[in-house]
């Protein structure tokens, strides 16, 4: 039997594995895809190309597939986000001149971090995210609104490049996903002050997102590709996988990048300053486990606040978030489906049993640095 | 048709920047700047208030180019993104051909189009040269790994060059490899063996 030939985008971060494994370990072709991994130059690059039928599918920032269902930024699309492809995996760091002006701050304290960023003066702190539509920029205005005397500037920095942005001094401090934050610790211009996890609990990070006409045209297409990056996620979330996982990534055609650099996002186990001890960090990244490639349509519409919707944009906003495909497509090979698809956002305190389809599910700690919570069924219409 | 249009290339390769700006000024516009990198983008955004921005698909700086968009003032300088979609053959034209148009709020498509046009002809003619380079740099590259495989076998087996050539040839074909992949296995197992 031949097998159908599914062009998908991505850019080479660690948190593209579910890709890349669900291709080189099999899963793509044992769903009977010829999954062709196309490396993207940047993420404006991928939207484009995605938009305009190029790719069939791709991995997408969180938030962009919430930003072209809007209309926001580049070309206005119906795309939809089919599943999570992680949840968490950033880190916000400073330069090391900055580093040394804050002084002694608890590593991963939001609000210590934030006091200390507004007592060291009014000057304007520059901040590098990788896109504006990522969820880096969402959370980084989110913790930093609750500081109206900071001046923030965020500036868009391609990955691959913060580093050099860091050490010629156009950025004061970088959200980035890794590798690129253990990268720059490396090269000793920076240190890590606390992960994207500090500031939201458990943040959809990358997602699998499709043209909405081109999903409904490829049913087919489409399950067998949500069902391979699934068995690639639940791969790479099992602890025995990961020494394989990290050579894998490392490869030439895929991140290029020595095992040392990825090793610390895979394994949760970030060094923060040169030379420091290494530290772990629990949930860093997550692929699968705690429903992390589900779909909540609660967080699209989160995400859609933050953008700036309200009402009718955000019930637009959770329609794109894809968990009635997920439910359909994945229910059948077994996997936990969630009693509900939307959750108050920012209520889950510690690890928590819910009702699922198998009865095996255990949330994840969602919590909001500052305690709040955001309910969205008022807006429901599932 | 008026060539008024102030048009900013951003381009990190002086040849390419060049062949671009140059082309353009051929076609008849008279304002047109090359910038190297998009750091102070914003700076060189103000100082030639751009019509148009061209930058290359390729390029990762497109991120940045977009982020300023989003944030200019609206009226000063509102960037809308890409190519107008009212053009669906022009806008897949240009992704085909790897140009990425920033093209100012409010201006008329027709305006702009010849622009593109140029823009997507040259850059037609770059993408070919480009693969036509590659293609011969891989050419030769092949070769030499050829010639040091075919070296080894005949060194080893003392076999003459068209015997080691018949023998790769055949190992490929038993295979179902290509000669070029024998012959970069056996280099590097010989590299690593010595």
């Amino acid at each position: 039997m031949s097998r159908t030939v599914l062009n998908c985008g991505y850019v080479p971060l660690v948190d593209s594995a579910p890709l890349i494994i669900a291709r080189e370990l099999g899963f793509a072709s044992e769903e009977g895809l010829d999954l062709n991994l196309i490396r993207q130059p940047s993420w404006s690059a991928l939207r484009d190309m995605l938009a305009l039928g190029h790719l069939d599918a791709a991995q997408m920032l969180s938030p962009m597939p919430v930003a072209m269902s809007l209309g926001l930024g580049g070309l206005p699309a119906k795309i939809d986000s089919l599943m999570g492809l992680s949840a968490n995996g950033t880190v916000f760091g400073v330069s090391a001149r900055l580093a040394t002006e804050l002084g002694d701050v608890p590593f991963g304290d939001p609000h210590a971090l934030l006091s200390a960023l507004c007592a060291n003066g009014p000057r304007r702190l520059r901040v590098g995210v990788p896109f504006p539509f990522s969820m880096h920029r969402l959370l980084l205005s989110y913790w930093t609104a609750s500081a109206p005397d900071l001046t923030v500037d965020i500036l868009t920095v391609p990955p691959p490049r913060m580093a050099d942005a860091v050490a010629a001094g156009h950025v004061d401090a970088f959200w980035v996903g890794e590798p690129w934050g253990s990268a720059i610790v490396g090269h000793g211009i920076g240190s890590i002050a606390m992960t994207g996890r500090h500031v939201w609990g458990f943040a959809p990070e990358k997602v699998l997102a499709a043209r909405h006409d081109w999903v409904t045209q490829n049913p087919e297409t489409t399950r067998h590709l949500m069902r391979a990056v699934l068995h690639a996620a639940r791969w790479l979330d099992k602890d025995k996988n990961k020494p394989l996982a990290i050579e894998i990534l490392g490869r030439s055609e895929h991140l290029n990048l020595s095992q040392e650099v990825i090793e610390p996002a895979v394994t949760g186990v970030l060094t923060l300053t040169q030379g420091g001890a290494p530290t772990t960090v629990e949930r860093f990244l997550m692929f699968h486990n705690h429903a992390a490639s589900f779909p909540w349509r609660s967080q699209a519409a989160w995400i859609a606040a933050q953008l700036g919707a309200t009402g009718a944009d955000i019930a637009k906003a959770k329609q794109c978030f894809r968990s009635d495909l997920y439910r359909e497509y994945l229910g059948p090979i077994g996997t936990d489906l969630p009693g509900a698809s939307e959750k108050v956002e920012g209520a889950i305190a510690e690890l928590t049993a819910v009702a699922s389809s198998r009865g095996g599910m255990i949330l994840a700690p969602d919590a909001f640095f500052d305690g709040r919570t955001f309910d969205f069924t008022a807006s429901c219409d599932e | 048709m008026r060539k008024d249009l102030r048009i900013l290339v951003v381009e990190a390769d002086n040849t390419r920047a060049k062949n671009i700006t140059d082309a353009l000024l051929e076609a008849g516009w008279s304002d047109v700047h090359a910038i190297a990198q998009v750091s102070g983008l914003e700076q060189s955004i103000d100082e030639h208030a751009p019509d148009i921005v061209l930058i290359d698909m390729a390029n990762p700086d497109r991120d940045t180019l977009e982020h300023i968009g989003l944030v200019s003032d609206a009226k000063a300088r509102a960037v809308a993104m890409f190519v107008d979609q009212s053009d669906q053959d022009l806008t897949q034209a240009a992704l085909a051909a790897g140009v990425s148009a920033y093209v100012v709020d409010g201006l008329q498509m027709n305006r702009i189009k010849s622009v593109i046009e140029t823009a997507i002809a040259r850059f037609q003619m770059m993408r070919q040269m480009q693969s036509e380079l590659e293609a011969a740099k891989q050419a030769l590259e092949d070769r030499k790994t050829i010639d040091r495989a075919k070296g080894i076998l005949m060194r080893r087996r003392d076999m003459t060059e068209d015997a080691a050539y018949k023998l790769l040839r055949k190992a490929a074909m038993d295979q179902g490899r290509k000669v070029i992949d024998v012959a970069q296995a056996l280099v590097t197992a010989s590299d690593l063996l010595a």
